[in-house]
């Protein structure tokens, strides 16, 4: 008969892998390989000896307690279009609706060295503090988002039964266009859909109203009045600006530096 | 009823911060016990809770539900573990598994003893020469051998955690007990 194995007798221990209904019969039978599971057991016993100090109930409240406020700094770190992602995604399970979804909308905030920024000149000799940073993101979504409000509500607001001079919020969505589809993918490349999703029907209208011939058709006009009311696009591009400029008031005032050790 | 870890981990994700509470608060004292296990000091476990639940924070969008969040945070609480005491080797201070001292210390510990000081001694230096032990074994083994006797994972599951091949992590699993058995035996022959 073939006598167990070190490591079978492990395994028996922990009785975890194949075959454990023939070993245990075995040392069952077998005096010798009792003898090693009896001493195996032994010394593996001793290992529990050495006590843990005790954590009660209230432990998971404590470490919550010390956590928070670093969580808190994390969350302002995040990169924005995160934020935004939540932001656009938690409300619904209360107020169900993507539209109600949108009154609560984004924290936009964060750092922008995720960011595709384009090239601002020389090289600097020292990169931006994460502060500076982000006031400088924050500043160019802001600005973003308010120049396409803009370009969204005159084109919504345009009711004439005619055609059209559209050519300043042309020129205005041209400019639009570009940083848009930066964000846009860097959107993508987090894997956040719902941001992506919207930064998508900007990109949309915005591209369309960009290309279009000037003076634009009546029908061109009513199209994009469409694709604006059907996705409450100004709705959701109106809020977002508010909030993006809650944030720049925020990353304007100093915050203690987080507690990075207990 | 508390809703479930993936049910938790969802409304995170989704942008709900706080509800990142009921996940330290439901399991704090099981990364602490894993934590103390690893690193051997209070404190370190103490920091490693938090870094861990940092870093649970940060990379919480990865997290796919391929495993149970318990695993996903143990494999993070490894790592802070490992990354602890990378950064703060231990000066000297081991005991040293030879040292006669444990031997004679570890004959005297009579169980039928109970209020003798002599006892409480010999009882201190088998702790010291399990802490030892438990220290002569590789992060590696350490780990693996923590979350099977201590912590009840499977080896399939400590593998998940450790990032290892189920059979790598059998046989950090048989490592460790081989080493724990040598350093251990002759103190468990002397408890009999």
């Amino acid at each position: 008969m073939t006598h167990l194995s070190d490591d079978e007798l492990v395994l028996l221990f922990y009785r975890e892998g194949g075959g454990l209904q023939q070993a245990e019969a075995h040392a069952a039978s077998c005096p010798g390989c009792r003898g090693r599971f009896e001493s195996l057991t032994m010394a593996l016993r001793e290992v529990e000896s050495e006590p843990i100090p005790e954590r009660d109930e209230s432990y998971g409240a404590e470490v919550w307690a010390r956590l928070q406020p670093r969580l808190e700094s994390e969350r302002r770190r995040l990169p924005w279009w995160r934020l935004l992602a939540a932001a656009l995604t938690w409300p619904r399970l209360a107020m169900g609706g993507a539209v109600a979804a949108l009154l609560v909308a984004a924290f936009v905030a964060g750092r922008s060295s995720v960011i595709p920024m384009p090239p601002s000149g020389p090289q600097q000799a020292a990169a931006p503090s994460d502060a500076a940073r982000e006031r400088v993101l924050l500043a160019a979504v802001g600005s973003h988002l308010d120049r396409s409000r803009v370009v969204l509500t005159e084109i919504a607001h345009r009711n004439g039964g005619g055609p059209a001079d559209i050519s300043i919020e042309q020129a205005t969505a041209s400019d639009l266009v570009a940083g848009n589809r930066l964000y846009r993918q860097a959107a993508v490349r987090n894997g956040d859909a719902a941001v992506a999703a919207v930064l998508e029907d900007l990109e949309r209208v915005l591209v369309e109203i960009a290309s279009s011939p000037s003076p634009a058709s009546h029908d061109d006009l009513a199209r994009w009045r469409e694709q604006i009311d059907a996705k409450g696009l100004l709705f959701k591009v109106t809020v977002l600006g508010s909030r993006v400029r809650e944030r720049q008031q925020d990353a304007a005032t100093p915050h203690p530096a987080a507690k990075t050790s207990t | 009823m508390e809703a479930s870890d993936l049910a938790v981990v969802a409304r995170v994700k989704a942008g709900d911060h706080d509800a990142f509470r009921h996940l330290v608060e439901r399991h704090s004292r099981s990364v602490f016990r894993l934590a103390y296990r690893l690193t051997g000091q209070e404190q370190d476990a103490e920091d490693v809770v938090q870094e861990t639940f940092l870093r649970a924070f940060r990379e919480i969008r990865r997290f796919e539900a391929r495993s149970s969040f318990a695993t996903w945070l143990y494999r993070i609480t490894v790592n802070c573990s490992h990354d602890l005491l990378r950064q703060r080797p231990r000066a000297g201070s081991r005991p040293s598994l030879d040292d006669p001292a444990l031997r004679a210390a570890a004959e005297m510990a009579d169980p039928s003893a109970s209020a003798d000081p002599l006892r409480e001694l010999a009882s201190r230096r088998i702790d010291e020469r399990v802490r030892a032990a438990m220290h002569g074994l590789s992060d590696q083994e350490r780990s693996a051998f923590v979350m099977r006797h201590f912590e009840g994972l499977s080896i399939e599951e400590i593998g998940r955690v450790l990032d290892l091949k189920t059979s790598a992590a059998k046989h950090s699993v048989f490592r460790a007990v081989q080493k724990l058995r040598r350093a251990l035996e002759p103190v468990a022959e002397l408890s009999r």
